[in-house]
């Protein structure tokens, strides 16, 4: 049976749309929404509650629904929409949901993007209040933009065939539209949903582009945009949506708010069913109740809680033969699944449709995110917004005022208030349309609930929280608002509490025995309606999520089979597996080729950072703990940075090119942090200094070349270059050119072997690479990758900033007192050293562990422990293992750990809890290989 | 999302901002003259004061000069924003 009516509405009834919805084919017109055209199928079960199964259907016809919740099919699988905000298309397949959906396993093939716009007056919502506010901006020459969540402008205009100044308001409607886009610096949005509201006059908006298009939207246009809006005024024209009352079994399908179904009927040209019965607090569903009798709709009863109906209603209610019972309520309802009867005293009255309205609250929202009070209106039964905002403007039914002239009017006042806030001067006035409206909604009877069974009196429909658990959580002491939401749910769900959160605040302060007017609300949070994270992720995803940042060298190591490891948004070789090869036998075979011949690596993702001034010496001895004014032009020193607590941020090596400039590195992944910490040193503290630093990170490539082989590599591009032990020293270094291009090679190493720095400009890395490749092809030289190079510097105890270190690590703790400047008066993190902290003797210091098992490889993070039995919890933890690795050149596995008193427990048995059992280590100094230097030099 | 009004650039939104902390806590003279005590003062205790308060900020993402600010703390309002050895400007919360 088809609940459309013959004429009316927004919809083209000779166009058909095919739609299938739990399986069942169905059809609709273009203008429907999803909603709209289940119920003219009649169909008003969309799904089930969360917890309960209770069959639920549409309470709302717009976005403050809390049960119409569907999972869309096709074209593209998306949960939790509401059938009221899909707009239906042809081929559209969706489900009804119990309270929750499935996200799909599939990538989303549409596009999201995002676009900032700047204006001088924002106007949210395009209803009555709204369309004046923006067009009296409009008019004064700011710059506007209206958005508005429907796909037309209307607002509550749409759900009503009222007449202003005597024509039908979709032409007063649409003579303000049209002139407001053909306005120039006017942004009209439709389809767009003001979402949150922040500091500063910063709106996010969400737009709906083409989901109403279905299966024919164009896979170049953006989907979904979120507008990033800033304004310098807002204007809220953002409506009110209307308030159900809460009675035993409120929540079938059939119990509609009754505006919601006057939206149908005028709006999509649907009957919310045959029979109705009506309950009201108020005026406004007598228009529902006359709308529906005229279109066909047998309306049993009018059911007004007010001791007496008002006269003029009652009487165009007489006329057409609609029955009116004054101080009477709805106390139930009955139904195998939508609504079949009503309970009203002592009357079962049979229907198939209960519209409710227990007033109008003022959406607010948006005005509360923008740290709006909020103060109760008793009047109205709601809060409505305080004080006003500098930069705020709340018009229309948003404030609680209801007569649309009047909404009206402070859509003018606002418009002109906040143009004029701009610096705009107002222009020709905007007139004021007079409505014949019958049905205001003040005067009404502030009613929360109708007493009766609490467990099946449902507040938040989608969180089948019920008024029984209202009273159990101020049963069980709670008073505040906050607490109740969070203890009972309500107002938590999709639809953040429209409907019921006004309810559940009043039953609450019943239960108290409080004055709402004390009762602070709950704060409103961002997003008004739901946003997809899809949305907001807009362009960067996949490629575009992150920069990617690669060297030179990189399309090399791509060729060769790289595996990469990401250093922060660098992507670094991690090793070279040669067919067969896992990462342990890739990595022996790494290290043993450079500790036994030769073997490179692009080091080019290192920090560089250029350090020039007259007083660069002096800045470089206050941040490093180590004398750095007196290096020799032409020379090398390592270096550890501390903070003012004496702990070590950063190490790397400081070469120094001239008389005044230096050349420092960081580690990778603190490139940027350092440049950051000299620039706060420099600009706060010393501005007096003459320095300027510049990163230079990427203008280089970075080549260690390292192994014995080396130097006979080096000589092989580098003819010029005398690389003698000699004439080239540890620590230094040489301008010069290899493989033909000019270079800066520096003697130093991280791994203990004889090993050179070869630095190009990016643009020579790849073809100096190669040319390092062919010259050690006779030596065997094997590129190696992050993971040998870790295995090769820990073999030598020397530590990674933020792998051995983690801001509670002394330069002292790592066992680099030689690194810490006895002669310098201050630097960074001296004065730290003294602290009586900084020397107690059981910090955490750096040493090695050597697994009595030698081939026990022990797992990085792992606890160390001092016995050989747990003894009860809790048990002393002494440290943890910091690195861990199998050795080529050890022949067995080791690591480095932090122990309490660790450099005092060298020689001890110590325990690790590896699963279930305890391995026992010994405690070894942190150099394990070559303790006393002698692979160097070569 | 805040507008930090640089005083190099103007106005700017937050993210392109460093916070700094306290400001006008200078790095002592002569550190090695200090107890612990009054040494510890300066590594690791701040205001943390409810209304006006002076805090260093970094346009990291635009010029990347410091400058400080006095910010009121219970409602983010910048209250006034000056470069580094200006003093700080008398603000009314």
């Amino acid at each position: 049976m088809s609940f459309r009516t013959d004429t009316g509405g927004a919809i083209d009834r000779n166009t058909l749309l095919r739609f299938t919805f739990n399986g069942v084919e169905h059809t609709g017109h273009p203008g429907d929404t999803l909603a709209s055209a289940l119920l003219a199928n009649g169909v008003h079960e969309i799904g089930s509650s969360v917890k309960l199964g209770r069959p639920r259907g549409v309470v709302a016809a717009g976005s403050e629904d809390p049960t119409s919740l569907v999972q869309v099919e096709a074209p593209f699988s998306e949960p939790m929409l509401l059938a009221t905000t899909v707009e239906l298309y042809d081929g559209l397949v969706a489900r009804g949901l119990a309270g929750q959906g499935k996200l799909s396993s599939e990538p989303d093939p549409a596009r999201y993007d995002a676009k900032h716009e700047h204006c001088d007056v924002l106007v949210v919502g395009a209803g009555p209040a709204g369309l004046v506010a923006a067009l009296t901006a409009a008019r004064s020459g700011a710059r506007v933009v209206l958005v508005d969540e429907q796909n037309q402008a209307g607002g509550a205009l749409l759900g009503v065939d009222e007449y202003l100044d005597d024509r039908p308001s979709a032409e007063w409607v649409a003579d303000i539209v049209a002139e407001l886009k053909s306005t120039p610096d006017v942004l009209v949005l439709e389809r767009t949903t003001a979402f949150g509201m922040y500091q500063d006059g910063f709106v996010l908006a969400l737009q709906k582009r083409t989901d109403h298009l279905g299966f024919a939207a164009p896979a170049s246009v953006a989907r979904q945009r979120v507008w990033r809006i800033r304004t310098r005024q807002t204007v809220l024209a953002t409506g009110a949506h209307e308030r159900p009352v809460v009675f035993a079994d409120n929540d079938r399908p059939g119990i509609m708010l009754a505006s919601s179904a006057r939206t149908f009927l005028h709006h999509y040209g649907v009957l919310p069913g045959s029979r109705a019965v009506v309950f009201t607090t108020n005026d406004s569903a007598y228009c529902a109740a006359i709308d529906l009798a005229e279109s066909g709709v047998d309306i049993a009863v009018v059911v007004d809680a007010r001791p007496e109906a008002p006269a003029r209603l009652a009487a165009e209610c007489a006329a057409r033969g609609i029955e009116v019972r004054a101080g009477q309520l709805v106390t139930g309802t009955e139904g195998p699944g939508r609504v079949t009867a009503v309970q009203v005293g002592d009357d079962r009255i049979a229907c198939d449709a209960l519209l409710v309205s227990g007033g109008w609250n003022p959406v607010v929202s948006l005005f509360s995110q923008a740290r709006g009070t909020l103060r109760y209106d008793a009047e109205l039964g709601a809060f409505v917004p305080g004080r006003e905002l500098a930069t705020v403007r709340v018009a229309g039914s948003a404030t609680g005022e209801l007569d649309l002239t009047a909404c009206t009017r402070q859509g003018r006042d606002a418009g002109a208030g906040a143009a004029a806030a701009a610096g705009f001067t107002s222009g020709s006035q905007v007139p004021l349309p007079a409505s014949d409206s019958r049905c205001t909604a003040r005067s009404g009877l502030v009613l929360w609930r109708v007493p009766g069974n609490d467990d099946a009196s449902f507040v938040d429909l989608q969180r089948d929280s019920t008024v029984a658990d209202v009273l159990r959580a101020t049963g069980a002491g709670l008073r505040s608002l906050e607490h109740i939401k969070r203890y009972t749910t309500i107002g938590t769900a999709h639809d953040q509490g429209k409907t019921s959160g006004m309810i559940a605040a009043g039953i609450v302060a019943e239960a108290l025995g409080v004055e709402l007017s004390e009762q602070r609300p709950t704060t409103f949070r961002p997003p008004f309606t739901s946003v997809s994270f899809a949305a907001l992720a807009g362009r960067d995803r996949g490629d575009l999520h992150d920069p990617v940042r690669v060297t030179s060298i990189h399309p090399w190591h791509v060729q060769h089979g790289a595996l990469f490891e990401n250093v922060g948004q660098w992507k670094r070789p991690w090793y070279y597996p040669q067919p067969g090869e896992d990462l342990h036998a890739a990595v022996l075979r790494e290290c043993r080729a450079t500790r036994e011949s030769v073997g490179m690596m692009d080091g080019s993702t290192l920090g560089k950072i250029d350090v020039q001034g007259r007083d660069a010496g002096e800045f470089l001895d206050m941040l490093y703990t180590n004398m750095m004014s007196n290096l020799k032009v032409g020379k090398i020193r390592y270096g550890v940075m501390c903070g003012v607590d004496g702990m070590v941020i950063d190490d790397g090596t400081v070469i120094r090119v001239g008389e005044e400039r230096y050349i420092v590195t960081t580690t990778t992944g603190n490139a940027a942090k350092v440049l950051d910490w000299m620039e706060e040193w420099l600009q706060t503290e010393w501005p007096h200094l003459d320095v300027h630093c510049t990163s230079v990170t990427e203008h280089w490539a970075t080549i260690p070349l390292v192994g014995p082989k080396s130097r006979a590599v080096l000589a092989a591009v580098a003819p010029s270059l005398d690389v003698s032990n000699e004439a080239f020293e540890f620590m230094t270094w040489h301008d010069t050119e290899v493989a033909g291009v000019p270079a800066r090679v520096c003697r130093i190493s991280f791994s203990g072997e004889l090993a050179y720095e070869i630095n190009v400009t990016a643009w020579h890395g790849l073809a100096v690479w190669e040319a390092l490749m062919a010259a050690g092809e006779r030596y065997g030289i094997t590129p190696y990758g992050t993971e040998t190079m870790h295995v090769l510097r820990a073999e030598k105890g020397y530590p990674i900033i933020g792998q051995e270190t983690d801001a509670t690590v002394t330069p002292q703790d790592l066992g680099m007192s030689w690194a810490v400047s006895k002669k310098k008066p201050d630097f960074i993190g001296k004065r730290s050293f003294a602290r009586a902290e900084n020397n107690r003797s059981d910090r955490k210091q750096l040493v090695g562990l050597l697994p009595v098992d030698p081939a026990v490889l022990l797992p990085e993070g792992s606890q160390i422990v001092e016995t050989d039995r747990l003894p009860e919890p809790p048990v002393r933890m002494l440290g943890h293992v910091t690195s861990s690795y199998p050795s080529a050149a050890l022949g067995r596995t080791f690591a480095l750990a932090l122990v309490r008193s660790g450099h005092e427990r060298i020689g001890e048995t110590l325990y690790v809890p590896v699963e279930d059992s305890l391995v026992p280590v010994t405690v070894t100094e942190s150099v394990l290989y070559d303790k006393e230097g002698a692979r160097r030099d070569g | 999302m805040q507008l930090i009004p640089c005083p190099w650039c103007g106005p700017r939104e937050e993210a392109e901002f460093h916070y700094g902390g306290q400001a006008h806590v200078a790095y002592p003279g002569d550190p090695s003259a200090l107890s612990d005590e009054e040494w510890a003062r300066y590594v690791f205790f701040r205001e943390n004061p409810s209304g006006p308060f002076a805090e260093r900020w970094s346009h990291n993402a635009g010029c990347r000069r410091w400058f400080n600010a006095v910010r009121d703390t219970r409602t983010h309002d910048l209250l006034a924003v000056y470069r580094v050895g200006e003093p700080m400007p008398e603000v009314t919360a």
